[in-house]
C-alpha cells in the first residue's frame, strides 16, 4: 500500500520534472530562432516560400470557414435581436464578435490545424530521413535554414488570415442578415462603424491574432524539432501540436482578453 | 600529429548515457587512401564516423582531423572544418523538396557567392562525375535507390572534400549500382585527392575497392589489415564475418533462457 503511493508520486514528480524540462528547453529553442532569424529575414525568399505554404494553402479552408461562421451569427444574432426589437444592430454583433473573438481564435485553430501540423510533419520527417542531419553536416545550421523561415512564416500569415477570415466573415453576416432576412443595409453598415472601434477592437484583434500566431508557430517548428525521428514519433508529434496549440490558443485568448477589455 | 594523416582516433570511448558503444578505440586514416571500417550493425562503426565529423563528443579520448582537435573546436571552428568533408547518409538524405539540380547546389550556394551561371555549371560537372547529368531536373521521389545515392554523392563532393565519409553506402542497391557506387568512390577519391572512409558491412564489395580494414566488434577494434591480410586472417571473428559463417565468436543465438525452461514456463510471459 505504501509502496503504491510512493510509486504514484514518484511518477507524478517524474511527469512534472519532465515537463518543465520540456519548457525550459522549447523555450531554450524559441530562443535560439530567434537569435537565428537573421539569415530567415534577409534571405526574405526562404520566409516568402514558407508564407506560401502556411499562408496562401490556408486561404480557402480560412475563407470557407469565415464566411460560414459569419452567415451563422448572422442568422444566430437576428433571432436573438429582434427578441428585443434591435436588429438593425446586427452589423455591430456580427463585426464585434469577429474581430473581438471569432476570427483570432476560429483562424487560430485552423491555422494550428492546417498549417501547424503541416510545419511539424515536415521538419520531424527531415529529421527522421536525416535531411536536418546532412544539412549540419554540411556546416548549414538547420535551425537558421529550415525552422526560422517557418516560424517566421507562420508568424506574418497568421494575422493576415485572422482579418481574412474576420472580414469574410462580415460578408456573410451582411449576406444573410441584409440580403437574405431583409434588415436594413444602411443601419447594418452605419451602426457597425460607429460602434466598433479601431484602436480597442480591430487593433487588439490583430494583437490577438499575432500573439496566436507566434504561439502556434513556435509550437508546430519546436516539436517538428524534437520529434522522435521515426513514423510513429512524427505522427505524436504532429497531434502534440495540434493539441497544445488548440489549447494555448484558448489559454491565451482568456489571458489577453482580461487584459485588453477589463474596463468594458 | 604526422602529416600523412588526415584523421587520427587516439584511444577513443564514448557511451549513450550509460551504455558504452566505443572502449578505447585508436585508429589512422592517412591521407589519399580509401578506408573501411567493418562490423555487424550495432557495434558502433557509424558512431565512429559520427565522432570524426563532430557530431557527438567523446568520453575519452581526442578525435583529430586535419590536425585539429574536433571536440574542442567551437561551432564556427566545426562548421568551418565541415566544409571540407562530405559524408554520403545511408539512404542519400535528399532534400525532398528540392530538385536533383537545386540539392547539389545547395552547399554551393550557402557556402559561396559564386554567379548563377558557375554555379550552374559546377553542378553538371559534379553530377556528370556521377553519370546523371540528364536527371538534373528531377526531384527525389522520381529517382532509384541507386541513382538518389549517386545524386547524395554528388552532393557530398560539391565543394571538393578533403575527406568524404560514407555511411552504409551499399545497403539495399542492386548488384549493378553497388558496383557503379564501389567504382565512384575509388574514382573520386583518385580525382579529388582525397581521403575516404567507408562505414560498411558488405564485406565483399568493401574489399575490393579499399586499402585497408579495420573490423569493429562491441565497441573495439579487433583486427586490422590490407584486404589481402583480412581475406587470409585467421581471427575468428574476421573470419566469420568475411566468409559470412551463422556461428562463431558471433553467436547464431541471443542470450537467452535454457530452450527447455522455456517452453515449460507458464503461458502467461
Amino acid at each position: 500500500m505504501f509502496d503504491a503511493v510512493l510509486r504514484g508520486l514518484r511518477l507524478i514528480g517524474r511527469n512534472v520534472i519532465d515537463r518543465i524540462w520540456r519548457l525550459g528547453y522549447a523555450s531554450r529553442f524559441f530562443a535560439a530562432v530567434l537569435m537565428h532569424s537573421g539569415t530567415a529575414l534577409r534571405r526574405y525568399n526562404l520566409t516568402i516560400r514558407e508564407i506560401y505554404f502556411a499562408g496562401v494553402l490556408s486561404l480557402i479552408i480560412i475563407s470557407v470557414s469565415g464566411l460560414f461562421v459569419g452567415m451563422v451569427l448572422g442568422l444566430q444574432g437576428y433571432d436573438t435581436l429582434q427578441r428585443y426589437g434591435s436588429s438593425d444592430s446586427l452589423g455591430v454583433l456580427v463585426a464585434l464578435s469577429l474581430v473581438r473573438e471569432l476570427g483570432p481564435v476560429v483562424a487560430g485553430l485552423l491555422f494550428a490545424s492546417r498549417a501547424g501540423s503541416a510545419i511539424t510533419a515536415e521538419i520531424g520527417l527531415m529529421k527522421a530521413t536525416e535531411q536536418i542531419t546532412a544539412m549540419e553536416m554540411m556546416a548549414v545550421d538547420p535551425i537558421a535554414r529550415v525552422v526560422a523561415p517557418r516560424f517566421w512564416g507562420g508568424v506574418i500569415s497568421m494575422p493576415l488570415l485572422a482579418a481574412l477570415f474576420s472580414a469574410l466573415g462580415v460578408f456573410g453576416g451582411w449576406l444573410v442578415g441584409v440580403v437574405l432576412i431583409g434588415v436594413d443595409d444602411g443601419s447594418f453598415w452605419a451602426q457597425m462603424q460607429a460602434a466598433v472601434d479601431f484602436r480597442q477592437d480591430i487593433v487588439n484583434g490583430v494583437i490577438k491574432s499575432a500573439v496566436f500566431g507566434m504561439a502556434v508557430a513556435w509550437i508546430a517548428v519546436f516539436e517538428g524539432y524534437d520529434a522522435i525521428p521515426t513514423a510513429e514519433g512524427v505522427s505524436r508529434a504532429t497531434t502534440r501540436t495540434v493539441v497544445t496549440s488548440s489549447l494555448a490558443i484558448l489559454a491565451l485568448d482568456f489571458v489577453l482578453t482580461a487584459f485588453m477589455f477589463r474596463g468594458i | 600529429m604526422s602529416a600523412e594523416q588526415l584523421v587520427e582516433v587516439d584511444d577513443v570511448s564514448f557511451a549513450y548515457e550509460r551504455r558504452p558503444i566505443l572502449t578505447g578505440v585508436s585508429l589512422k586514416i592517412p591521407r589519399g587512401k580509401v578506408i573501411a571500417i567493418m562490423g555487424a550493425s550495432g557495434c558502433g562503426k557509424t558512431t565512429l564516423l559520427r565522432l570524426i565529423s563532430g557530431q557527438v563528443r567523446p568520453t575519452r579520448g581526442t578525435v583529430r582531423v586535419d590536425g585539429q582537435v574536433v571536440h574542442e573546436l567551437d561551432r564556427e571552428g566545426l562548421y568551418r572544418l565541415r566544409r571540407r568533408m562530405g559524408m554520403l547518409f545511408q539512404f542519400g538524405a535528399l532534400f525532398t523538396d528540392m530538385s536533383v539540380f537545386d540539392n547539389v547546389a545547395f552547399q554551393i550556394r550557402e557556402h559561396t557567392d559564386l554567379p548563377a551561371e558557375l554555379v550552374r555549371d559546377l553542378v553538371m560537372m559534379k553530377l556528370h562525375a556521377v553519370g546523371l547529368r540528364g536527371s538534373h531536373a528531377f526531384m527525389p521521389s522520381e529517382l532509384s535507390g541507386g541513382m538518389a545515392r549517386r545524386v547524395a554523392l554528388a552532393r557530398a563532393i560539391a565543394l571538393d572534400p578533403m575527406l568524404i565519409m560514407y555511411d552504409e553506402p551499399f545497403t539495399g542497391l542492386d548488384p549493378i549500382s553497388m558496383g557503379v557506387i564501389g567504382q565512384l568512390v575509388r574514382a573520386l577519391n583518385a580525382a579529388l585527392g582525397a581521403s575516404s572512409i567507408i562505414v560498411t558491412h558488405d564485406v565483399q564489395e568493401a574489399l575490393q575497392l579499399v586499402d585497408y580494414v579495420y573490423f569493429v566488434s562491441e565497441g573495439r577494434i579487433v583486427a586490422e589489415g590490407t584486404a589481402d591480410e583480412v581475406r587470409a586472417s585467421r581471427h575468428p571473428y574476421v573470419h566469420q564475418f568475411v566468409w559470412a559463417e551463422p556461428d562463431g565468436p558471433v553467436p547464431f543465438d541471443y542470450p537467452a533462457a535454457a530452450f527447455r525452461d522455456e517452453l515449460l514456463r507458464a503461458p502467461h510471459v
